[in-house]
C-alpha cells in the first residue's frame, strides 16, 4: 500500500478536462508537455481516458451545459483522484461569475457530487506552467495526509 | 522446476522486469529522440505499482466476467509464451513436436483477450478499437506465418530448440536471401502485433482516447500494462530464436544475446518514432499486399536454395 501511494507521486496521469475555456490555459497545458518544461521526467503524462487519470486538469468558467458532464467525468475517474482548477476562471469565474450561463465555479460543480473533494487552485490568466508544476509539488506533498485506509475502502466500485 | 520456470526465471519474474527496463528504454530513446530529457529508470515500475492502489471500475455496461477475466488471462498466456520460449533457449532438447505452433498460439490470445475485454466493456470507443485490433491480426497473421514456413521448410523440424540445433550446427537463417527477406517480414508483423506507432490504430490516442484499453482501471489496466511489456520483451528474442541463431546462455553469448535484443529494441523504437500512424486499411493492404508477396518470394527463393 504504501509503496503504491508512493509511486502515485512520482506517476500522475492527468486528463484534461476543456469545461468552456477561452484556449489560452490549454496551450499553457500543452506547453508543460514540450522539450522546455517537459513533465514526463516527473512521470506526467497526459491520457486519453478518465479511467486511468490521477488527475483532472480542469479550465475554462464550468458553464451550465458543461457542468453535468464534468461532474460525469468526476464520477468516472478511479480514485484517489486529484482536481487541478486551471486559471482565473476555473479557479473563481473570473469576470465571467456573474454570467447569464455560468455554472460553475468549479468547487461548486464538484462539491455537488463529492463533499470532500481534492482540488488544488491554481490562479493566473493563464498560469504560467511553473505555477503549474509549483502546484502539482503541492498535491503530491498533499498526499501524504492521505490515510491508505481510505483508498483501500473502495478498491472495487460499480458505477 | 515447471512451477520455477513459469514464475521466476524465463517466465513471469524476470520476463515483467524485463519488458518494463525495456518498456523505459523506449520511452526514454523516444524523449531522447524529441530533444526532451525523458522518465527516470523506475518509471514504469511506479506506473504498474500505482496502478495497484487505484480502484477498479466495473461499467454498468459492461460485462462484469468477461471484462475482469480479460486481463488475467492476457497476462497468465503471454507469461506461458515467454517460459515457453526463455526455456527452450536455455535447453534445446525440452521441446516438442509442433511447439513453434503452439508458442505462435498462445502468442496470439493476448490479443484476442484484448478485443474480448474491449467488446465486454461496452463502451462505443472501445469496440472501436476491439474492432481495429481484429482487422490488425488478421492482417499480420498471414505474411507471419508465411515467414514461419520458410523457416519450417529450412529446418525441416516444427520445433524451436531443433531451429535453434539447426542454426548452431549451420549458419544462422539471417544470413540468407530468404532468410534475410523473411526477418524484415516478420520484424513488420511484430511491430504490428505490439502495436508499436505505425501499426498502434487499436489503441490511436489521438483518435480513441485510449482505445481497447479504455474502461480500463486499476490493477485490471496494470495487468495489461504488464503483458505488453512482457511480450515487448518477447517478440525479439522470438526473432532471434528464429533467425538469429538463439539465445545462448553461456559465457560470451549473453553478451552477444544483449547485444542482438538492444539492436532488435532500438529498431522498434526508431520505427516507432520516425513514422505516422497509418489507418486501419492501409495497414490491411501493406499487409495483405506487398508484404506477402514479399515472403512469398523469400518462401521460393528458400525453395531454390538461396
Amino acid at each position: 500500500m504504501a509503496l503504491g501511494l508512493n509511486s502515485l507521486k512520482k506517476s500522475i496521469w492527468v486528463y484534461h478536462v476543456a469545461a468552456s475555456p477561452c484556449n489560452n490555459c490549454d496551450i499553457e497545458i500543452l506547453d508543460l508537455l514540450t522539450p522546455r518544461f517537459d513533465v514526463e521526467r516527473f512521470g506526467i503524462v497526459l491520457v486519453g481516458s478518465v479511467r486511468h487519470a490521477d488527475a483532472l486538469l480542469v479550465t475554462g468558467m464550468v458553464n451550465r451545459q458543461i457542468k453535468p458532464r464534468l461532474q460525469q467525468l468526476y464520477l468516472q475517474a478511479a480514485k484517489p483522484c486529484v482536481v487541478f482548477a486551471i486559471g482565473s476562471c476555473a479557479v473563481s469565474g473570473n469576470f465571467f461569475r456573474k454570467s447569464y450561463n455560468m455554472g460553475g465555479p468549479l468547487e461548486k460543480a464538484i462539491t455537488e457530487v463529492d463533499p470532500n473533494p481534492i482540488i488544488m487552485y491554481v490562479p493566473g490568466c493563464p498560469p504560467k506552467p511553473e505555477a503549474m508544476i509549483s502546484s502539482v509539488v503541492k498535491a503530491i506533498s498533499f498526499l501524504d495526509t492521505l490515510k491508505p485506509k481510505k483508498v483501500k475502502e473502495s478498491t472495487v466500485r460499480v458505477g | 522446476m515447471v512451477v520455477f520456470y513459469y514464475l521466476i526465471f524465463p517466465g513471469f519474474l524476470f520476463a515483467a522486469i524485463a519488458g518494463l527496463l525495456t518498456a523505459w528504454f523506449d520511452r526514454k530513446v523516444t524523449a531522447r529522440v524529441q530533444y526532451r530529457k525523458g522518465p527516470p529508470i523506475t518509471q514504469n515500475f511506479r506506473d504498474v505499482f500505482k496502478l495497484m492502489v487505484k480502484e477498479v471500475i466495473v461499467p454498468d455496461t459492461a460485462n462484469p466476467f468477461v471484462f475482469l477475466i480479460a486481463p488475467a488471462v492476457a497476462l497468465a498466456t503471454a507469461t506461458l509464451a515467454t517460459a515457453m520460449l526463455g526455456a527452450v533457449n536455455m535447453n534445446w532438447n525440452i521441446t516438442f513436436v509442433g511447439d513453434l505452433i503452439v508458442f505462435w498460439y498462445i502468442l496470439s490470445i493476448p490479443s484476442i483477450m484484448i478485443i474480448l475485454g474491449a467488446s465486454a466493456s461496452g463502451n462505443p470507443l472501445a469496440s472501436v478499437g476491439s474492432a481495429r485490433e481484429m482487422n490488425q491480426l488478421l492482417a499480420y497473421e498471414l505474411p507471419l506465418v508465411i515467414a514461419l514456413t520458410t523457416v519450417i521448410y529450412k529446418v525441416g523440424s516444427l520445433g524451436l530448440g531443433d531451429i535453434i540445433a539447426y542454426q548452431a550446427r549451420n549458419d544462422a537463417i539471417l544470413y540468407s536471401w530468404s532468410g534475410l527477406i523473411s526477418c524484415i517480414v516478420m520484424f513488420l508483423c511484430l511491430q504490428a502485433k505490439l502495436g508499436l506507432v505505425p501499426f498502434d490504430t487499436p489503441e490511436a490516442e489521438t483518435e480513441l482516447g485510449a482505445g481497447a484499453f479504455m474502461e480500463y482501471s486499476g490493477v485490471a489496466l496494470g495487468a495489461f500494462k504488464i503483458t505488453k511489456a512482457i511480450l515487448l520483451y518477447t517478440a525479439p528474442i522470438f526473432i532471434i530464436t528464429l533467425f538469429w541463431g538463439g539465445i545462448q546462455i553461456q559465457g560470451l553469448g549473453i553478451l552477444w544475446a544483449f547485444l542482438k535484443y538492444v539492436l532488435f529494441i532500438a529498431l522498434f523504437t526508431v520505427i516507432r518514432n520516425t513514422n505516422p500512424r497509418l489507418r486501419i486499411d492501409q495497414v490491411l493492404r501493406l499487409f495483405w499486399i506487398p508484404m506477402t508477396i514479399l515472403s512469398l518470394v523469400a518462401l521460393i527463393l528458400m525453395v531454390l536454395g538461396y
